[in-house]
């Protein structure tokens, strides 16, 4: 346990869902082979010059706007400057001196209330490509693989605001799913479009100053940021324990030994000699592009998952997985509009239909039963035609063949069997058959009440119906000495 | 048929009438070659068979009665900083001496489509840092008019071949000077354009801010006809102007009366030779019996446009040649080992003296704790420098004044003192700084028979009135008909 309090910056990277890279043609497609997405431009060639991007500058001021940043009407491109081979110019073009967004803020939720998180930046920059290194391949020489050189990237620069890891983490993945339903990026961790980097500093309880700042690199995914976190609260704990400063510095994270250890200064002393890029003029935005690009905001899921509580109802945690993806969400909008019970979709929703994705690795878009085909499955359902077990297996059903719910319930016989003098019978006999059972339900044991609906169901491969049952045993075991 | 001593003009217009054919241009400006470039040494590549090709496909294309283009079957040189396409481009420096580029340079498919042929590519100072062509990392250029002297730079190439009738056109490019200076040198036409004007995409960068592709020709018609070629907006260059381009050759022959030339008297002052005083003034006197009324004015911060120059160019550059390392394509050194000696070696190896002096300079210009007092002043003194244009150009319409300091200089006189070679500049850097156009044209000899040239400083996108009053001027002078006896050494 800490003494002291923890403070998280963190710095965000992800990269713009544009067809093409932000100063070429190139396409920014992930997994072809290397380097054959590349041109003069992204190779960095003699004599070639960027193009700007629009729609990539674009999808930053829509962020910008959705963080509640101060916009400049004219932002500017700067070179950032420093060696490297994933670097063919030996720069970046990225923003310094006049980001697109300053000064906003993000609102996210952890521990069960919300946090605003300041937003010191928010700005557009080009990626590096890839090094691949002979202990990953075995071969003699690194390679460089330039099909990601160039890609369009936001990068999004929060204040030391968050107190914890558990906030840290919150704030990744809400940052991950914010970014995908404002549509500007696709946030896949795997594919290297979404990267964190964090700083941390500690400081006594109290204290308002800020301790010396650690920053930590080489750390993708958002498991390693919070293992390289937890390493470095241990770290700095006992280093302050034991009385001693924390040097401000940079560290990397170690992933296979659980550790962080401070970077070589050669390795960080850098001077980026940021300077205007002379190659691209300055970006003008007038109001009425501005106002457009406003236009084109989504509802965010944070506001969304507080509309599917307070307006339809759902538990927090329904409505939170609901709006983790903004697709599935707008798949429940539009089977809510159908069926009225918006707890009873949320709930087939949540349960069958993400689970049938998931087996099957669809997307909601691909996915066969439309909204629909589940307001008629949810109808027949409420009806009493199927009940919840048998709608499960019409679900798949109508998965696999793409035939609406009537038709299936129909074909297979899988009609909800309400005949109660059917049931009656099949009820009388469970009861004869565990006398035991019949007891111990009597004597208000209400457990034992599925020994007795377990075999009707069993007779009739689940059709019966479950509301049917259990009101013919409360009144066959209210009948005075039935048949005993 | 020795077509080499007509003008661009005058080709275009005989190949047009079928009494040349393109083969024929061709043909006479390689032989041309073959005779003098092994003294001037203005070619870095001369593509003969790739230049015979396009010719004998132009003389086909004109059997079957197509139209050729304004510039059909002239043969161009290219200077060796700007892209073509399968033909080597190496800014004259070891470190991009086997590079050849996959793409053309706008200006070069420009040219192509109207007709000219690609004869080959010019030498420079290396990166077009220089203004003598000594920095050349391959060799060294000599001027046509005597070849002890300098061609001027960093176009000396380029402005050595037409000044040679070795091509009948010639691009170069114009950070400081470049195109200006050496056409002065060599007692030709060279002409600046408004920054914007023509597209920079494929001109291998020095000072992205400040370069700019132009002509060099033999005279001010020559001059227009290529410059209405290369000039238009290109979307691959977000630096270029989306704005109509005039037929600057038939703009040229307007009157000049009424118009007011002003002249600067900070470029009249001390470091000003006696002969290209007389020579400018003498001109200017031309061009008041023409009509033109002077007036002096002055441009008060010109006198740090050098000092301003020195630190927004090479701090452009020191990030421009950074891609320059031995990783991915051009020279890389053999005493590669990690990653930093592999850099250090071939940066070492790869560049010349003068360029790794400016990448320094411009390196340290842009430094954390330097980047304010350097760059950033600089930058500030540019904006002052050009408002001093502004305010000139509300009085007057064109700014006359010498092109370069002194007649062409000895080669090997000033190599050993760069702020010395900097000077040489003084008169020519103001304009790139103001981002407007200017010309150099022949206005005189010196007593030893070489070159004099005369400056024209011209409002933005007024090309048109430079070479207007330009041609004013040839029309009552012959200097520029004058033709150098290329005598062997």
């Amino acid at each position: 346990m800490t003494d002291y309090e923890v403070v998280i910056g963190l710095e965000l990277h992800a990269q713009l869902a544009t067809r093409t890279k932000l100063f070429c043609g190139c396409s920014t497609a992930f997994g072809a082979p290397p380097n054959s997405q590349t041109c003069p431009v992204c190779l960095g060639m003699p004599g070639v010059l960027p193009m700007l991007n629009r729609a990539a500058f674009d999808h930053v001021v829509r962020t910008a706007l959705a963080l509640h940043c101060r916009i400049d009407p004219e932002t500017a491109m700067d070179r950032k400057n420093y060696y490297y081979p994933d670097l063919p110019k030996n720069y970046q073009i990225s923003q310094n001196a006049r980001p697109i967004g300053v000064d906003g803020w993000f609102d996210m939720e952890s521990g069960g209330s919300i946090k605003r998180v300041r937003i010191l930046n928010v700005h557009l920059e080009e990626d590096a490509g890839k090094l691949i290194h002979p202990e990953d391949t075995g071969a003699a020489t690194s390679r460089v693989d330039l099909n990601r050189a160039g890609t369009p990237l936001v990068e999004i620069v929060t204040g030391p605001d968050l107190r914890s890891v558990e906030e840290a983490k919150a704030y990744m993945e809400s940052m991950r799913q914010f970014l995908v339903a404002l549509g500007v990026s696709d946030c896949k961790m795997q594919e290297g479009s979404l990267r964190f980097e964090a700083s941390i500093s500690l400081r006594p309880f109290g204290q308002e100053k800020l301790g010396p700042r650690v920053e930590i690199k080489n750390v993708n995914s958002v498991r390693f940021v919070l293992g390289a976190l937890e390493c470095e609260i241990r770290r700095q704990t006992e280093l302050l324990n034991r009385g001693e400063s924390v040097p401000q510095q940079t560290v990397l994270y170690d992933v296979r030994h659980d550790e962080t250890r401070p970077m070589r200064s050669k390795e960080h002393a850098e001077d980026y000699r940021y300077f205007p890029e002379p190659d691209l003029v300055p970006l003008h935005l007038s109001p009425e592009r501005l106002e457009a690009i406003r236009a084109t905001i989504p509802e965010l899921p944070l506001a969304r998952k507080q509309r599917f509580m307070q307006c339809l109802g759902l538990s927090s945690y329904d409505a939170g997985i609901l709006v983790e993806d903004p697709a599935i969400a707008g798949y429940f909008e539009a089977c809510a509009a159908l069926h009225a019970d918006a707890k009873a979709v949320s709930n087939l929703i949540t349960n069958e239909v993400l689970r049938e994705l998931k087996e099957r690795r669809l997307t909601i878009d691909a996915f066969p039963v439309r909204p629909e085909g589940l307001a008629d499955l949810l109808r027949r359902m409420d009806a009493g035609e199927v009940s919840k077990t048998v709608a499960r297996d019409v679900l798949t059903e109508m998965v696999a063949t793409g035939r609406g719910a009537g038709p299936i319930i129909e074909a297979k016989g899988l009609r909800q069997i309400g005949d109660e003098a059917v049931l009656r019978a099949l009820v009388l006999q469970a009861m004869q058959q565990n006398p035991k059972a019949v007891s111990e339900v009597r004597a208000g044991k209400s457990k034992a009440r599925g020994a007795l609906v377990g075999p009707v169901m069993r007779a009739t491969q689940g059709k019966a119906d479950p509301g049917l049952i259990n009101r013919l045993i409360q009144e066959l075991l209210n009948r005075p000495s039935s048949g005993e | 048929m020795e077509t080499h001593s007509l003008s661009a003009v005058e080709l275009a217009e005989c190949i047009r009438k079928r009494s040349v054919s393109a083969l024929e241009a061709v043909e006479s400006v390689l032989k041309r070659i073959e005779q003098l470039d092994a003294q001037v040494r203005a070619f870095v590549t001369v593509d003969a068979d790739g230049a015979r090709a396009q010719a004998r496909a132009l003389d086909e294309k004109r059997a079957r009665g197509e139209a050729l283009g304004l510039l059909g079957g002239v043969p161009v040189a290219v200077k060796d900083n700007i892209c073509t396409r399968g033909l080597p481009t190496t800014c004259s420096s070891k470190i991009l001496q086997n590079f050849v580029p996959p793409f053309d340079a706008t200006v070069v498919e420009r040219l192509r489509a109207a007709g000219a042929v690609i004869l080959g590519k010019t030498n420079l100072d290396e990166f077009a840092m220089g203004s003598s062509t000594e920095n050349s990392g391959l060799f060294v250029t000599r001027n046509p008019w005597a070849l002890d002297r300098a061609p001027g730079g960093s176009s000396g190439g380029s402005a050595a071949a037409v000044s040679a009738r070795m091509a009948s056109l010639a691009l170069g490019s114009d950070t400081g000077g470049s195109i200006r200076q050496p056409a002065s040198f060599c007692g030709i036409v060279g002409v600046k354009p408004t920054y914007g004007r023509v597209s920079r995409y494929g001109l291998v960068a020095f000072a992205s801010s400040l370069d700019q592709i132009g002509p060099l020709a033999r005279d001010v018609p020559d001059a227009a006809l290529l410059l209405r070629v290369l000039c238009g907006h290109d979307p691959q260059d977000s630096t270029s102007a989306d704005r109509a381009v005039p037929d600057f050759l038939r703009d040229l022959d307007g009157p000049i009366r009424g118009l007011r030339l002003g002249l600067p008297r900070e470029f009249f002052g001390e470091g000003l030779s006696r002969e290209v005083e007389d020579a400018v003034r003498q001109a200017i006197e031309t061009l008041r019996s023409a009509g033109a009324e002077t007036l002096e004015i002055s441009l008060a911060h010109s006198e740090y446009a050098v000092a301003t120059y020195y630190l927004v160019a090479t701090a452009e550059a020191s990030s421009n040649l950074a891609r320059y390392d031995g990783v991915h394509y051009g020279y890389r050194s053999a005493e590669a080992g990690d990653l930093y000696r592999l850099y250090a070696a071939t940066r070492r190896e790869g560049f010349g003296a003068e360029v790794k002096r400016r990448i320094m300079l411009g390196t340290y210009a842009l430094s954390s704790g330097y980047y304010d007092a350097y760059y950033l002043k600089a930058s500030r003194v540019r904006t002052l420098i050009r408002r001093d244009f502004e305010k000139a150009f509300q009085e007057v319409d064109v700014v006359v004044c010498p092109t370069a300091p002194t007649p062409p200089f000895k080669l090997g006189e000033k190599v050993d003192n760069p702020l010395e070679m900097y000077l040489s500049d003084i008169y020519t850097i103001s304009l790139n700084l103001a981002g407007l156009p200017g010309l150099s044209l022949p206005c005189g000899f010196s007593s030893e028979g070489l070159p004099l040239g005369m400056q024209m400083l011209g409002r933005a996108w007024d090309e048109s009135t430079l070479l207007r009053v330009a041609q004013a001027y040839q029309r009552r002078t012959d200097f520029h008909r004058r033709e150098p006896k290329v005598s062997l050494l």
